[in-house]
């Protein structure tokens, strides 16, 4: 009884002060939303993701992930969307407003250039373990030595094929680089092509000749290398066979996972990203091996490809800490595999990896491919997109009638010429 | 000024006690007034067109990288970036492809867009149906009709070469495959989505031209091709200038179409001033270089601007 009229007086004397602090408040914000722009006003425990998952499906599986790890962590964690081309240009925006969010998924081969910039926390000084990640992903994920980005998938690129195509033939799935051109020929009748790949001006193309370039011992520091001419001039050499079609300068991978699917084409070279796609047509009967090599014996070298959980550096070190914990819960090793199973990709994670294997033993030709497969930023880190222009260019003029040599010769001028401004 | 003072008197006289306005004051609240209302389109030009001009000017002096975005740091570095961009084959390459691809373009869309514009002003039935089929191509977004086109262009499975085939002719024409023609077919997707804008301009152009220019030019015994030429063309000669000078300022910047059709390539054929700018900013990062590109790129429409304006101001006359 006594307590209550100290409270009422209290309420009653507080109330012209709260008029003052909401007006103050509301001042503040609007001044605050007038000079900041955009800058996003943070809630304490609503964290916000950006990816690139804008389709449907993998849009659905990262909210239900967030959702799980959310309620682990007891915060809200939130999805923000944008096309692949645009994350990197929206989050360095983001930056200069000071609106990153808590975290970010790039792909792997635009982290270096993030991290150059000194936009990212190391993701160990946040306690993430790498113990169950084999070294290959780590690298794939760290850019001069700190790990900044944990994957949690990756994919590379295989061989699928029509097994009824290759059964009617009587053919077996080539392991070699001359295996390969044979079969392609052989399979090559009508309208069909025995072979698509994508070898379009944009890093689709690239992506598709790393396994070729690193296979043969080429290098993407030297593109007029004669082991980089040698793989240029199969690619050639395939073309000239019939065995590719010309159009293949002007697909992406999505197209010529259509080439596949419609029956113009025997065989692919594409990525797991497209099973959910291929297994739309029940009649289809695809299966998958590695990507054949120069010599037997050799190892199939792909490029690891996929993107990394990153916590970009705004300041705050408690909600970085947080973020931290959120991104060791998505990259978890239960979570991976859900994804994993999800998207048929690789987990990055061993342990998941493992029972990945026996979920989905269709893809284990993958599992093996990725174990051997190579990051594109691995050498070059933020210098890869200059080299990757000059080599799209490069291969599309030797498969349109320039000589390998002559191409690759131009594209290593350019790619080192370090005009481009003065970059570094 | 003689009706300002005349006015102020008259108010004077019947408010009667206050004192006769200062007629200095009245004009400058006058002026004060016609200031306040062109006011807000300065500061929306200042804001939203003089400032990201100038911006972009500074930026292709200063070394702007992907750090700058955190640092806020951005050092100047001369000329470096454009000579770097001009000693660069790639922007020589670019500009000849941006001008081949702006005329080709604009000729195209003009002269089949004039054609159609003049088959329509005669009526006949089904004109106006036909004639708002025809604006479809305008109202599908650039990046649909480039997509779509890429599928119909397919050296192999496309449409286009599979009717050419079942006719018995080229039928395997690399339209976007091969170097030497993808710049052509950019070119003729472009005057295919084009020809609806200069149709539906000229068309209202040619409903302007009084119907007794045409009458006295027959009773003149002119023939139809002699009144197209001294009486059609002249009396739309305004007309003709914006919708050429229009198209050449959409033209010459085109990026999503080509982006869309071939991006950028095969082997560069198809780059123009509009990708590179792209390529520099968004794929390299180099914003400097990227900047550089695109000043280019506004210097080439300012010229053109001028025209406009030139022919503007004559029609007001």
């Amino acid at each position: 009884m006594t307590a209550h009229p100290p409270v009422a007086a209290l309420r009653g004397r507080r109330r012209p002060r709260r008029a003052v602090t909401s007006f103050a408040a509301v001042s503040v914000l609007v001044s605050g939303a007038a000079l900041t722009g955009c800058a996003q006003e943070r809630d304490s425990d609503v964290y916000t993701v950006m990816n690139s998952s804008t389709d449907e499906s993998y849009h659905r599986w990262d909210a239900e992930a967030m959702a799980r790890c959310g309620t682990r962590l007891g915060v809200r964690i939130d999805q923000q969307s944008v096309p692949a081309a645009q994350v990197m240009t929206k989050a360095l925006r983001m930056a200069s407003s000071k609106s990153l969010p808590d975290i970010v998924q790039f792909d792997a081969s635009e982290m270096p250039t993030f991290a150059e910039a000194g936009g990212l926390v190391d993701l160990r000084a946040l306690g993430l373990a790498t113990d169950d990640i084999p070294q290959g992903i780590v690298d794939f994920g760290s850019y001069r030595g700190t790990y900044y980005g944990a994957a949690r998938s990756v994919n590379t690129l295989a061989l699928f094929y029509d097994k009824d195509a290759l059964e009617q033939a009587g053919l077996e799935v080539p392991a070699t680089w001359d295996e390969l051109r044979d079969t392609a020929k052989k399979l090559t009748e009508g309208k069909r092509y025995g072979l698509a790949l994508s070898a379009g001006g944009a890093e689709d193309g690239v992506f598709q000749f790393t396994p070729f370039m690193w296979s043969n011992g080429g290098d993407e520091t030297e593109l007029d290398g004669p082991r980089v001419v040698q793989a240029l001039d199969y690619w050639k050499a395939l073309l000239q066979d019939g065995s590719l079609s010309r159009s293949t300068v002007n697909w992406t991978q999505a197209d010529v996972n259509d080439q596949f699917m419609a029956g113009n084409a025997a065989m692919m070279i594409n990525g797991p990203w497209q099973v959910e796609t291929l297994n739309t047509d029940t009649s289809l009967h695809w299966g998958i091996a590695q990507i054949p090599v120069p010599q037997a014996g050799d190892a199939s070298v792909g490029p690891l490809g996929g993107a990394v959980l990153t916590v970009p550096r705004t300041g705050d070190t408690d909600r970085e800490q947080t973020a931290g914990r959120i991104v060791a819960c998505l990259a978890g090793e239960k979570e991976q595999l859900t994804y994993a199973l999800n998207s048929w990709m690789v987990p990055a994670n061993e342990k998941a990896a493992t029972v990945w294997r026996e979920r989905v033993p269709e893809l284990d030709a993958l599992a093996d491919q990725v174990a051997e497969a190579r990051s594109r930023t691995a050498q070059l880190g933020a210098g890869w997109p200059a080299v990757s222009l000059a080599l799209q260019s490069a291969f599309q003029s030797a498969l349109t009638g320039r000589s390998s040599e002559a191409a690759l010769k131009h594209a290593q001028q350019r790619a080192t010429s370090g005009n481009r401004g003065t970059r570094p | 000024m003689t009706t300002a003072t005349a006015t102020a008197a008259a108010s004077a006289k019947t408010t009667g006690t206050t004192p006769a306005p200062d007629p200095d004051r009245l004009r400058r609240r006058r002026r004060l007034t016609q200031w306040g209302f062109v006011a807000p389109a300065v500061v929306f030009m200042l804001l939203f067109f003089g400032f990201p001009l100038v911006r972009n000017v500074v930026m292709s002096f200063q070394h702007y990288t992907p750090r700058t975005f955190f640092t806020g740091e951005a050092p100047f570095n001369g000329t470096d970036n454009w000579s770097a961009v001009l000693q660069d084959a790639l922007f020589g390459k670019a500009l000849w492809h941006t001008l081949v691809f702006t005329a080709g373009s604009l000729l195209g869309q003009f002269c089949i867009g004039l054609a159609l514009a003049v088959f329509f002003s005669r009526r006949f039935p089904l004109g106006g149906v036909l004639r708002s089929l025809i604006l479809l191509p305008w109202l599908v977004p650039m990046v649909v009709s480039g997509i779509v086109w890429r599928r119909i262009l397919d050296q192999d499975t496309g449409v286009l070469n599979t009717f050419l085939d079942t006719l018995g002719i080229g039928g395997s024409t690399p339209w976007l495959t091969s170097p030497d023609m993808a710049l052509l077919s950019v070119i003729l997707v472009n005057i295919w989505i084009g020809v609806p804008f200069n149709m539906v301009i000229l068309y209202g152009g040619l409903q302007e031209i009084p119907k007794e220019l045409h009458e006295a030019a027959s009773l003149d015994g002119a023939s139809a091709w002699r009144t197209f030429r001294s009486v059609t063309l002249p009396t739309l000669k305004p007309v003709i200038t914006v919708v050429l000078v229009l198209g050449f300022m959409s033209t010459v910047k085109i990026l999503d179409l080509i982006l869309a059709l071939t991006d950028g390539g095969p082997a560069d054929a198809t780059q123009t001033l509009g990708t590179l700018t792209y390529q520099s900013s968004f794929v390299e990062l180099d914003f400097g270089a990227g900047a550089v590109v695109g000043n280019v790129l506004i210097l080439i429409s300012a010229v053109f601007a001028v025209f406009y304006l030139r022919a503007n101001r004559t029609d007001g006359k």
